[in-house]
């Protein structure tokens, strides 16, 4: 409260001789916004991570360019292993992008910054499907709300909701303060979702599962939720991506369990159940209100784009999306089909023919930044259609466009159709 | 009651420290500076927010509760750099990504947006319109105002 004498915050000797300037400018100059987090949250300590992800490389203007410059300038370097959310820019593709050459080079310089300071260019918002991922119960220091939403719930590694700025403070410094998600009593959940009433051949489809996460984001805002009565053969890791990312984007979630899947729900579950939470039940109408209200077209209408692959494509959504291809059905012409993936997976998707068959059938692949984030799609696009709840939620303001939430089969038949096909039997 | 034309004044935990003064705006839900205000105007530009087409720039701005995205730091420390931000930010909750845009601005420009941190009562006793005052140093800060402007408020029109 207002009122209340500020929290004061124990620094070790080692905090202290990194904020006196012992380890460098860079790195006091990091320390200062680690400790004044620590003062907003009202953390008494700073603990040690493990890694960092940072989303600081998406260009925004010339401040965030100025501070990770300045950072370099300093000397700073990260202190712990450190991957990158996705840029303004396909460096892979030049040209993909639609840019002045002032601000692309903006862009460029903000990217390159980040790899000086010691970070693997990654690009991707799913860096949960990198090689090397945190350890459950670990500390870390993540940014981007979906990647922070899978390591806490799916990995369960621990993270607060950092954003820009901090993370890369955080990486530099390797301490962050000890609060939010980083504490075992605020993972505990509050809140019930009783999913037993959604048929298993419903959430058998992916885009199911981010209508299910607008639906978790609008009933728990920030709190941590348990979603029950979900059958662990129906659950995989895309299913979770699709859940977390959506749940983050309608609501703050940057933690949800689902019972007997995630780890600290099969650690600690039954015990939370039995003391008792306020329960809410979700049913198939609840999905089906939820696909709604992310899709502003209607059916029937034409269709310009079908964009997959947020977050980032995996390669098990490849090899799923290889297999509705395969009888090779061309796409209408007037339909692009955009598939935003990372240079990591699309390596991997290429060795397996995967990216071939999307390509050789007309679709464009993406890496290193996501179709919703920066202009790629052309300019007449008016209608676009997407597995995807997080595009579906941030497209129709950030580009001025229609959009329509559907499964990977009404995506693909409405792009061979050239129009929106909805097959209302999928979501009942 | 105090007297007419004395000063009101409520103290509040400084987030981010400096000083600034301007035309009080109440925002009337959250608003996330990212996808919700224009980068180069500082124009409230999230269609769904009441006050869309408001413009922040020059003004105190009392957020009660936050939202929004964590790239609203980015947006902020731009709009400071830019000279398009709030003359000062009150808010109502410890909101870190408010609070790390202003506090970066510091580091790379030296230019600082004060931030406070007010609780409920003391939100609800600020002025719903007129120049009020910021002052944060160090832990503390305070928020002052003429009470004698208050008559200029509709309420007592």
């Amino acid at each position: 409260m207002g009122k209340a004498a500020a929290v004061q915050v124990r620094l070790s000797a080692e905090d202290e001789a990194k904020l006196a300037g012992d380890r460098g400018p860079g790195v006091a100059m990091a320390m200062r916004l680690v400790v004044a987090l620590a003062r907003v949250s009202q953390a008494t300590e700073l603990i040690d991570i493990e890694s960092a992800h940072i989303d600081g490389c998406l260009y925004h203007g010339q401040a965030g360019l100025d501070f990770i410059q300045k950072l370099v300038a300093l000397g700073a370097k990260v202190a712990v292993p450190t991957t990158l959310n996705v840029g303004s820019l396909d460096l892979l593709h030049p040209g993909l992008v639609r840019m002045d050459r002032r601000e692309s080079a903006a862009a460029r310089a903000l990217m390159d910054a980040y790899v000086a300071i010691g970070a693997r260019p990654t690009w991707t918002c799913a860096p949960y499907q990198e090689a090397a991922r945190p350890q459950g119960g670990t500390d870390i220091a993540w940014a981007e709300s979906n990647a922070i939403v899978f390591a806490n719930s799916v990995l369960g590694a621990r993270t607060a909701r950092y954003g820009d700025f901090v993370d890369v403070c955080a990486a530099v410094t390797g301490r962050v303060p000890l609060a939010e998600l980083h504490l075992a009593q605020n993972r505990i959940p509050t809140l019930e979702l009783d999913c037993s009433g959604i048929p298993e051949r419903v959430l058998d489809n992916d885009a199911a599962w981010a209508a299910l996460g607008f639906v978790v984001g609008r009933e728990v805002g920030e709190q941590v939720a348990i979603l029950t009565g979900i059958g662990a053969e129906v659950v995989d890791e895309d299913r979770l991506k699709a859940l977390g990312a959506t749940a983050a984007s309608s609501g703050g979630v940057g933690l949800f369990h689902v019972a007997g899947v995630t780890p600290e729900a099969v650690q600690g579950g039954q015990a939370w159940l039995e003391a008792g939470l306020t329960r809410i039940e979700v049913t198939p109408e609840l999905l089906r209100a939820a696909r709604d209200e992310l899709t502003t077209a209607a059916v029937g209408d034409r269709l310009d784009v079908v964009a997959l692959g947020t977050p980032h494509f995996s390669l098990a959504e490849f090899a799923k999306l290889a297999e509705v291809l395969a009888d090779q059905v061309p796409f209408d012409p007037s339909c692009a089909v955009w598939i935003s993936t990372s240079r990591h997976v699309l390596a991997q998707a290429r060795e397996q023919g995967y990216a071939q068959q999307c390509e050789v059938l007309g679709a464009r692949l993406v890496v290193d930044t996501c179709t919703y984030l920066v202009p790629i799609l052309a300019d007449n696009v008016r209608t676009a259609m997407t597995t995807s709840g997080k595009w579906a939620w941030y497209a129709p303001a950030n580009m001025g466009i229609n959009v329509v939430l559907g499964t990977l089969a009404e995506c693909i038949a409405s792009a061979r159709a050239g129009r929106v096909i909805r097959d209302e039997s999928s979501w009942r | 009651m105090s007297q007419a034309g004395a000063d009101g004044r409520v103290c509040a935990e400084t987030l981010c420290p400096g000083e600034g003064s301007g035309d009080i705006l109440w925002l009337d839900e959250p608003l996330s500076f990212w996808g919700g205000t224009e980068l180069g105007t500082g124009v409230i530009t999230d269609v769904h927010h009441p006050q869309h087409g408001v413009c922040l720039v020059g003004r105190i701005v009392v957020m009660r509760a936050s939202r929004g995205s964590s790239s609203s730091s980015s947006v902020l420390a731009e709009q400071i750099r830019a000279a398009v931000a709030p003359a000062a930010i009150l808010l109502g909750s410890r909101d870190a990504i408010v609070t790390l845009g202003a506090l970066a601005a510091a580091e790379i420009y030296g230019t600082r947006l004060p931030i406070l941190l007010l609780d409920e009562s003391d939100l609800a006793g600020l002025p719903r319109s007129g120049p009020v005052s910021v002052h944060a140093a160090g832990d503390r800060g305070s928020v002052c105002w003429s009470l004698a402007h208050r008559t200029a408020t509709p309420y007592s029109m």
